[in-house]
């Protein structure tokens, strides 16, 4: 055991305080101190992304990051991309085209495919299977997942265009 | 009225019953990141929970030491084996019959064994604790070959001699040897033997299906909750059989069943590493109740992979027997079964080797003979059934690369060979050599679409070309085909011969009507994934004529849905969806007489129609059920109670037999052993559809689970009884990049034993995927001498294949 440290992070928009030991892994941060349990845990080796969040800009897995690390850091979660009265497209796009079954994978995977169309607004299947890579599903195959994000990202370049 | 104006086809579609795509509605709170699985949740005061394990395989323990452990901060206590036999929990009855350490009692019997367990105020506090624990372990030889154990002089399971050192009785009969746990057999040995030895044709081979593990997103956890004020036990958990998880802790710690509450949330992903019980389930009760506090423990994932529930295992040897022609005579299947140290196998009780009786497939074999030996390892135990039906994937592998290989032996086609085997449609319901009956098929005709949609002979003349080529230099690349005709046998199942521990294998469905017209259905099953929530509201909405929308499904709360075995086995459609319709028909049978007394008709006047009882001949005269529903609740009608529910309890009257036709074609660089996989076609027919979004899903999921056990995933161990593949880093896990689109089609061959003539089909895509994958690589080979190559077939084992065959040169 360590001694604790005083820290801060924003995460989905709001500033967290609070003093923890620095060995403490950021998933654990959010889940069990800040009650935030859309990212889940699933192998704590970076390999699964289940705990995937977005951290200053990018895809992170925050299983194997030290709360230490995150100090000062922007972070949004599942929770931050949508919810009942402004659903992402890429959440609606997965219940419409199947993209999910159990569920756990889900809200890194949605995470993730925010990132992937933010950086590649166009992607090709190939763009997006390499992109979603890190991000493993134990229950759909890929297949509507790969559908749900291509129809996601049409959606979100028509409205764009539709608003230029 | 609005009724009266809405066309009978917009009133079907309102329903959103049976066999439309419906949108899922569990979908919304999982893409919001507001599902509720066991970790999420949160009680007051709540500890955690966690295992100082072995790092040996084998090994005595001579001494452990807590108080260090105890003194670390935020460590609460520890629980080992001295603790627990006062209570009788250091050891558990298994579902096989067997029993099993919760903690060790003395030694070891694998590595990752649950050796203590360590109580702290946070998981950090629980790992420090871990660290302190000193454990003393004399080594002792391992034995990680179950043809070796059957020979070695070392007794892995004490219980298992007698004082003379004897072999006692095992749970299913005697032992050849003390590490020998059962010998289970099928068919007629003598008739067979006689038909192999004196056939045309004789086709051996011997094939190992390794150890894997079905390695769900989540891995397996709980929540224990001891009440002391009320005295009840509450339990979260990853429980695919809840109901059978609250009996069987009844049993095991007396606390009777209804001061014991069983929840399953949420789950993510079970594919049977959920059915069976756990040391850290007893654990965290017994800390729970020591402590006074809820305690919850969840593995990490090297724990989910080294100790709770491998799948498969089975060295498998057949001989196949058949005329010159290709008519197949005889068969004949020896198993060899790796139980690891404990027999866990999550079986109904009275086969210990599962459903392997269903090998001789898709084929009317006239004559058949199984024999399956259990035996002890150093490894950890398990034996379920990953994504399948109980022993169904080795069934279903066996006989498919047996009939493979004898299309080697014959010089002949194996798409043919299939052809002129496979039982007729005017043969079912089809009793198979191996006792079980076949209740519908039609393979004929799933299989000659099949072969049409792929261009089965356009395919083999690419092939042979291909081939060609290679001789001729022009290329390093082969092509495979590979072929798969499955049959699975799921929905255990009937009482007469199904149980687990004595319960038996029917489910059930309770259904309340509200006044106003919307329902609330509850299930003896647990969804993990398979989206019971959307699927069984379909099937009441076509039964009861109340929208989909306006049914809530619930399941995995002990204290509120009836008894049910739970979900696994592909069982919930064949079993508790059947209950669902019963129900639903006594629903219905109210309802008619609840609208005759409405109408002034008699019972017998009136008929269902989509959504309402009509007046027979007047049509224009209807009580819908929304009406029926409300009259229900406020009318006072002669003869009839109040209200509107039901309850069924279904007891199937045999399983049912989905079945599916697969064709897989590859491209395989001889010099890497990389397979490119060019095209899947898959063909499931799974009766009657009740929802075709939902089945492709399933059939795209399980197709992954097969490429995965076919080209990579296994658990491996060292000649220590090490495990090798206990990180993602070395268990293969398939990712987008390496899964192709999958084409799916289907046919439609109902049950005819089952209400609405589902079979089940989350397990098809696995069973048929694997033997799929595995006959495309050993087919890219064959014109290379190539017979069989066991999996999985990852690019070092196919680069291995090529090179024994001399194709580098």
């Amino acid at each position: 055991m360590s001694k604790k440290q005083h820290y801060k992070i924003t995460v989905n928009g709001k500033e967290e305080e609070f003093l923890a030991e620095p060995r403490e892994l950021l998933i654990y941060t959010l889940r069990e101190r800040l009650n935030i349990t859309g990212p889940h845990i699933g192998c704590e080796t970076s390999h699964c992304g289940a705990c995937t969040v977005t951290i200053d800009g990018k895809s992170v897995k925050s299983c194997t990051m030290f709360v230490a690390q995150a100090d000062g850091k922007d972070i949004t979660t599942i929770e931050g991309i949508g919810g009942p009265d402004d659903l992402h497209p890429l959440q609606n796009a997965f219940k419409e085209h199947h993209g999910l079954q159990c569920g756990y994978c889900t809200p890194g995977m949605i995470t993730r495919a925010t990132k992937l169309l933010e950086e590649n607004p166009n992607p090709t299947e190939e763009d997006i299977r390499f992109g979603m890579a890190g991000n493993i599903c134990r229950c759909t195959g890929y297949q509507n997942i790969v559908k749900s994000i291509m129809a996601a990202a049409a959606e979100m370049n028509a409205a764009k265009e539709a608003a230029e | 009225m609005k009724d009266e104006v809405t066309s009978r086809e917009e009133r079907i579609d309102n329903l959103k019953g049976m066999g439309c795509s419906r949108k899922r509605v569990e979908d919304a709170r999982f893409t919001q990141g507001k599902g509720n699985y066991v970790d999420d949740i949160k009680l007051d005061g709540m500890i955690f929970g966690d295992f100082v394990r072995s790092p040996y395989a084998h090994a005595r323990i001579k001494s452990i030491d807590t108080a260090a452990a105890l003194e670390v901060p935020g460590v609460l206590a520890v629980l080992t084996a001295k603790d627990l036999e006062p209570l009788g929990l250091h050891w558990m009855p298994t579902l096989a019959g067997d029993k099993q350490m919760v903690l060790a009692d003395g030694k070891v019997l694998f590595q990752g064994q649950e050796v203590a367990f360590v109580v702290a105020e946070d998981r950090f506090a629980a790992a420090d604790g871990i660290e302190a624990v000193e454990v003393e372990y004399e080594e002792l030889e391992v034995l990680v070959d179950p043809f070796k154990s059957l020979e070695s002089d070392v007794v892995l399971r004490e219980d298992t001699v007698d004082e003379a050192g004897k072999p006692v009785d095992g749970a299913h009969g005697p032992r050849k040897h003390h590490n020998h746990i059962f010998t289970w057999e099928a068919g007629d040995k003598d008739p067979t033997f006689e038909v192999i030895d004196n056939a045309e044709v004789v086709a051996t081979e011997s094939m190992y299906y390794h150890r894997t593990h079905p390695c769900p997103l989540e891995t397996c956890g709980c929540v224990a909750s001891m009440d002391k004020v009320n005295g009840k036990l509450t339990v979260w958990g990853t429980f695919q059989a809840p109901h059978a998880i609250r009996t069987v802790v009844s049993l095991i710690t007396g606390i009777e069943e209804h001061n014991i509450r069983i929840i399953s949330p949420d789950i993510g992903g079970g594919f049977g590493n959920k059915v069976g019980a756990y040391p850290g389930y007893i654990c965290s009760a017994v800390a729970s109740i020591v402590t006074g506090k809820p305690v919850k423990w969840i593995e990490d994932r090297m724990d989910n992979l080294m100790t709770t529930a491998f799948a498969r295992d089975y060295h498998m040897t057949g001989r196949i027997s058949a005329t010159k022609e290709g008519k197949i005579t005889g068969l004949h299947c020896h198993v060899t079964a790796d139980h690891g140290g404990f027999d866990a196998c999550a079986d109904p009780t009275k086969f210990p080797a599962g459903f392997m009786n269903i090998c001789t497939g898709s084929y009317d074999i006239p004559t058949a003979f199984l024999e399956v030996d259990g035996v002890y390892t150093n490894k950890a135990p398990g034996g379920v059934s990953y994504r399948c039906s109980f022993r169904v994937t080795e069934a279903v592998y066996f006989i498919e690369r047996m009939i493979e290989v004898l299309a080697i032996e014959l010089n002949m086609d194996a798409a043919e060979l299939r052809r002129i085997n496979f039982i007729k449609k005017e043969q079912f319901p089809y009793t198979a050599a191996l006792g079980w009956e076949y209740d519908s098929g039609d393979y004929h005709t799933a299989w000659d679409k099949a072969l049409k949609a792929v261009d089965y002979d356009g395919l083999r003349a690419e092939q042979a070309q291909r081939v060609e080529d290679f001789k001729a230099g022009k290329t390093r690349s082969l092509m495979g085909i590979g072929l798969s005709f499955f049959t699975e046998i799921v929905g255990a199942g009937p009482v007469k011969n199904c149980d687990i521990l004595g319960l038996g294998m029917f489910d059930s469905c309770e259904i309340r009507i509200h006044p106003t017209g919307s329902a609330i259905a509850r299930l003896g099953t647990i969804s993990q994934g398979q989206g019971h929530a959307t699927t069984f509201a379909q099937i009441l909405a076509s039964e009861i004529g109340l929208p989909a929308d306006s049914i809530t499904i619930e399941e995995g709360d002990t204290d509120t849905a009836p008894y049910g075995l739970g979900t696994y086995g592909s069982r919930s459609t064949p079993v508790a969806g059947a209950a669902t319709a019963m129900a639903g028909r006594k629903i219905r049978a109210k309802a008619q007489m609840i609208a005759a007394y409405l109408l002034e008709v008699h019972d017998d006047d009136v008929e269902f129609d989509v959504d309402r009882f009509v007046v027979k001949g007047a049509p224009e005269r209807f009580k819908t059920m929304k009406e029926i529903a409300f009259a229900a609740y406020n009318q006072a009608i002669p003869g009839i109670e109040p209200g509107l529910e039901a309850v069924s309890y279904y007891d199937p009257p045999n399983m049912t037999y989905p079945f599916g036709a697969y064709v897989c074609v590859m491209d395989i660089d001889v010099d890497t052993g990389v397979a490119d996989i060019r095209r899947f076609y898959a063909l499931d027919d799974c009766g009657t559809r009740i929802n075709p979004m939902v089945i492709e899903g399933q059939v795209h999921g399980g197709l992954t689970e097969a490429l995965a056990v076919a080209l990579g995933q296994e658990i491996a161990y060292d000649d220590m009884g090490n495990v090798k593949t206990g990180t993602l880093m070395d268990f293969f896990l398939p990712t987008a990049w390496e899964v192709p689109n999958y084409e799916t089609d289907y046919t439609v061959t109902p049950s005819p034993h089952h209400p609405i003539g589902a079979k089940g089909v989350g397990e098809s895509p696995h069973v048929g995927g694997v033997p799929c994958f595995s006959n495309a690589i050993q087919d890219a080979f064959r014109p290379f001498g190539n017979r069989h190559t066991n999996m999985p077939h990852d690019h070092w084992r196919i680069w291995k294949t090529a090179n024994e065959l001399g194709l580098h040169g």
